[in-house]
């Protein structure tokens, strides 16, 4: 029973508030020795794993870490380029942390306004009349679930396929937002979301529902 | 329970096969437009939901539901994508679009050397076992009768 993160999506399709709850951490270390039993390529400013997944680290991994030293782009902090290290067979054994790339807020904008000509297509590809944009969206690892407010605002929930109530949990975030949000004098509409009551309470609220289900929310 | 429609696109997007039993709505858009409407939908829900999700996706997107239908996703790991849409008490309509590639496809479509892959589906025979298969699954039951 896991809630993964909240989202609100303004009317114009913009991102004005996201909650991260409980995002797993998934990394590995392992030691490799040359030559390096993995392919890794390097895409969108990250060395990713493209080919070889096996004990944990799988493909779409970002390579974090060489022996305990970070990696920023393809360079190390002493600005060595990874790729000529990892071609170097002196340098071996390696100890490499791969980790799986969580979202930057940029892509969580990015991703917020992709959801919207989703939920707008599905309504118009729908083979029934008046029919409404995506509610619930499964895939094997999340369940997403969205709910429309009347005035065009999506809440959308991303929780575990066995989490319950997040009908319920919806139009609670749905009430938090009209009484924390709407009522500060200091919010403008369409704007991102800092208001510290509705943070606070949003996140009691999540806790309440991920320990005993709907009943409580 | 019924069964709206059904999408068969090949690897790069072509439309291979389209077949509707019970469909009131039309998008007002033609066929191909529609078709590639589609495929965009479903291209960038795949690239969504990979990173939107917390853990490593293994089968990715299964189906996603709106008030008032079910579009349920099946791809094979050589590209070949089923879409389908039913209503929303409809269940285990995946493991009929697994039976759909097992039996109907493999026979009809892969073991034909007349079909040529990648185009639409010319079979008459094919779209003799599609409609076939799916009038006698439990889920299709047609509003008419």
């Amino acid at each position: 029973m896991v809630i993964y993160g909240v989202y609100i999506v303004s009317k114009s399709g913009g991102l004005i508030f996201n909650h991260d709850h409980n995002v797993p951490r998934i990394e590995n270390e392992r030691v490799f020795n040359y030559p390096l039993d993995l392919k890794l390529r390097y895409e969108n400013k990250k060395i990713v794993v493209s080919f070889g997944q096996k004990e944990g680290i799988n493909v779409g991994h970002v390579l974090t870490a060489v022996n305990g030293n970070a990696v920023i782009g393809r360079e190390l902090e002493n600005g060595k380029d990874v790729f000529d290290l990892l071609e170097e067979p002196e340098c071996f054994p390696l100890s490499l942390k791969f980790s799986r790339a969580r979202m930057t807020t940029n892509e969580k904008i990015f991703l917020a306004s992709m959801f919207y000509p989703l939920f707008a297509i599905a309504s118009q590809l729908s083979p029934e009349p008046r029919c409404s944009g995506i509610e619930i969206l499964e895939a094997d690892t999340f369940r997403l679930h969205c709910y429309q407010t009347l005035t065009g605002i999506k809440f959308i929930v991303v929780a575990e396929s066995t989490q319950s109530g997040i009908e319920i949990l919806l139009k609670r975030v749905f009430e938090l937002y009209a009484d924390y949000a709407l009522k500060n004098p200091f919010y403008s509409l369409e704007m991102p979301i800092r208001c510290e009551l509705f943070e606070t309470n949003l996140q009691t609220l999540l806790e309440n529902v991920e320990k005993s289900g709907a009943s409580s929310a | 329970m019924t069964i709206h429609n059904l999408y068969i696109f090949s690897k790069n997007g072509t439309l291979l096969y389209y077949a509707e039993w019970n469909r009131l709505n039309k998008s007002g858009i033609t066929k191909e437009e529609e078709a590639k409407l589609m495929y965009g939908m479903l291209f960038s829900i795949k690239s969504f939901v990979n990173k939107i999700s917390p853990l490593d996706p293994k089968e990715g997107f299964l189906y996603y539901k709106t008030s008032k239908y079910t579009l349920h996703y099946f791809e094979t790991p050589s590209g070949l994508k089923f879409v389908l849409n039913t209503d929303n008490a409809s269940q285990n309509a995946r493991e009929l679009l697994q039976q759909l590639y097992r039996d109907v496809s493999n026979l009809f479509l892969i073991k034909n050397p007349l079909c040529q892959l990648n185009e639409p589906i010319q079979s008459e025979l094919f779209k003799l076992k599609v409609d076939e298969l799916f009038k006698k699954s439990p889920l299709f039951l047609s509003r008419t009768i």
